[in-house]
């Protein structure tokens, strides 16, 4: 599986996107923390972090005996970078509009 | 005062000792960060960050903390309307490290103030300055990150 994979995979789960909006509410919690405030049980939390970290869109560093976890933006960037730059923004905006008149929406 | 840190890792086909001079090195990194890093790179000694305009203004300045080739940078980073107010610096730590065939490059940036506008910049900035590196020296062209801003 190659780096991108990892991270389409990673991303492809609600419960890690959710541990991804939690580090980014508040980035360099612990494990304990990130539980406190999603229904998972530990175990669950661990191995999605795990796989999260192996994605590398999560980068760990420790303080003393606690290892903090971080949201890593970089590997977003790089598939932006690689896959969205290149169809230009204004195209991608008269996507958008295109897709708004069809759903009758204006959420986008 | 409430502080914030950030950590951010990249994994680049590379070798230490390229990664290390493409973060010192103002030849390098006009070519993707659109600026100048100018500094001796000696403990104590003053560091600049400056623009490739033909006054090279200096957007961020500050002091050279650590600096232990290939493997470790850590420096103070602040505004240059910050230089005097010594509560305002934040610091970056650069740990460059092979990992197999790859580097792995870990930014640390810490003592930033929390909700403050630095913090707000450099959360959009590094992500697009380790990507752009990360291309410059896999394939030789960096990215036009910059372009349009």
């Amino acid at each position: 599986m190659n780096d991108t994979d990892a991270v389409f995979k990673a991303l492809a789960d609600p419960s890690r996107r959710k541990l991804l909006d939690a580090l980014n509410e508040r980035n360099g919690q612990t494990l304990s923390e990130l539980c406190e405030h999603l229904d998972m049980t530990r175990q669950a939390v661990t191995q999605h972090l795990g796989l999260l970290e192996s994605a590398n869109l999560v980068a760990t560093t420790w303080r003393g005996r606690e290892k903090l976890h971080f949201l890593n933006p970089v590997p977003l960037q790089e598939i932006y970078d690689r896959w969205i730059r290149k169809f230009e923004r204004s195209r991608i905006r008269a996507i958008n509009e295109l897709k708004r008149r069809l759903e009758g929406t204006n959420d986008g | 005062m409430a502080e914030s840190t950030f950590v951010y890792v990249i994994y680049i086909a590379s070798q230490p000792q390229a990664v290390w001079n493409a973060l010192l090195d103002g030849k390098f990194t006009r070519q993707y960060w659109d600026h100048e890093n100018v500094s001796d790179w000696q403990p104590g000694s003053a560091w600049e960050h400056r623009r490739l305009d033909a006054a090279g203004t200096v957007d961020i300045l500050g002091e050279v903390i650590e600096a232990r080739s290939p493997h470790r940078l850590v420096m103070s980073w602040a505004q240059p309307q910050d230089k005097a107010r010594k509560e305002r610096y934040s610091r970056v730590t650069f740990d460059i490290e092979q990992v197999a065939d790859m580097v792995r490059l870990t930014i640390t940036h810490d003592e930033l103030e929390t909700g403050s506008e630095m913090l707000r910049k450099i959360s959009e900035g590094w992500p697009r300055v380790l990507s752009s590196l990360k291309s410059m020296l896999e394939t030789g062209r960096p990215l036009q990150t910059w372009a349009g801003r």
